[in-house]
């Protein structure tokens, strides 16, 4: 049970990391219903869109992001607030780490600040975010 | 991409943006109808690679359930050949290449099977940056999303850029 008086800035919540796949990513475009060629259809990302492979999606990097507060979180409180924006593309074969960070408490709202960042294994960070959550207690 | 060009900003060397595409600013897409079902949440449940069960068992959505849900559904024969449909709320654009920008977004509460959402799209701002890989267009929507009550469900502001 998580609650606001054990909590500490600085403090790390479980990171996890993702590897899209063809399948992954077919599955996730359905569910959207995303047909955008540079999801699914390598020659044409890279000969008519120009990247160098095929494009794992920004709001799946996003909905990761959100993962990381709700597999912390639990039913212990309640999210408030999530953004996210991607800075760079990743690509088919990158491997993604989600991770997340308190930096700010208010003890008046029970409010907790985290923030998010996705890394490739590069370790250039491919999306920040940041999330805003209360406690129940 | 977001915007990373601050402090690197180049002259504009052409204008992109120009009045007649500013115009459209401030128009909304028709409000779009959305019934919640288990068997929708469960898909981007086990597509989104979710851990809780609540998601995985479709009792509960997660944040993130209703990205794009806004847009009609367009079969093969109604999209471009990048695989995407047009937006009702933009003509075509000097940049052709679409990338996802980034979302900010406010929860009122939580999603079940069963709800019914009414999702408005408004187009809030066009601009344009021009950076070291070259010129982008940033396009800025804000969403309302109300539930059969009326009662805010969630508000978000979302980017997408042509490149």
């Amino acid at each position: 049970m998580l609650t606001f008086n054990t909590l500490s800035i600085g403090d790390l919540l479980p990171s996890r990391s993702y590897q899209a796949s063809n399948v992954s990513l077919f599955l996730y475009n359905a569910a959207v219903w995303n047909a955008h060629r540079i999801h699914y259809d390598a020659p044409y990302a890279t000969t008519v869109e120009k990247h160098p492979g095929v494009v794992i999606d920004g709001p799946l990097q996003g909905d990761w992001l959100t993962q990381i507060v709700t597999g912390w979180l639990g039913e212990d409180g309640t999210l408030l607030e999530f953004e996210y924006s991607n800075r760079r593309a990743s690509y088919l074969g990158d491997t993604l780490t989600a991770s997340g960070r308190i930096v700010a408490l208010d003890g008046a709202t029970r409010e907790v600040t985290i923030a998010l960042e996705i890394r490739d294994q590069n370790g250039q960070i491919t999306s920040p975010g940041k999330a805003v959550v209360r406690l129940a207690r | 991409m977001e915007d990373t060009t601050n402090g690197n900003i180049a002259p504009p060397m052409t204008t992109l943006v120009t009045p007649e595409l500013r115009a459209w600013i401030g128009r909304s897409a028709p409000t779009q109808r959305v019934e919640i079902t288990r068997r929708d949440i469960v898909k981007y449940s086990l597509a989104t690679e979710q851990q809780a069960a609540k998601f995985l068992t479709g009792d509960e959505a997660p944040p993130m359930f209703l990205f794009a849900a806004d847009r009609p559904l367009s079969g093969p024969q109604q999209l471009g050949p990048d695989g995407l449909a047009a937006d009702v709320l933009l003509p075509r654009l000097p940049l052709p290449r679409v990338m996802a920008g980034g979302s900010k977004q406010r929860y009122q509460r939580v999603l079940k099977p069963g709800d019914v959402v009414f999702i408005k799209r408004t187009l809030t701002d066009i601009y344009e940056k021009h950076g070291a890989s070259g010129p982008l267009i940033f396009i800025v929507y804000e969403l309302e999303v109300t539930d059969a009550d009326g009662a805010r469900v969630l508000e978000e502001t979302q980017t997408r850029i042509n490149r």
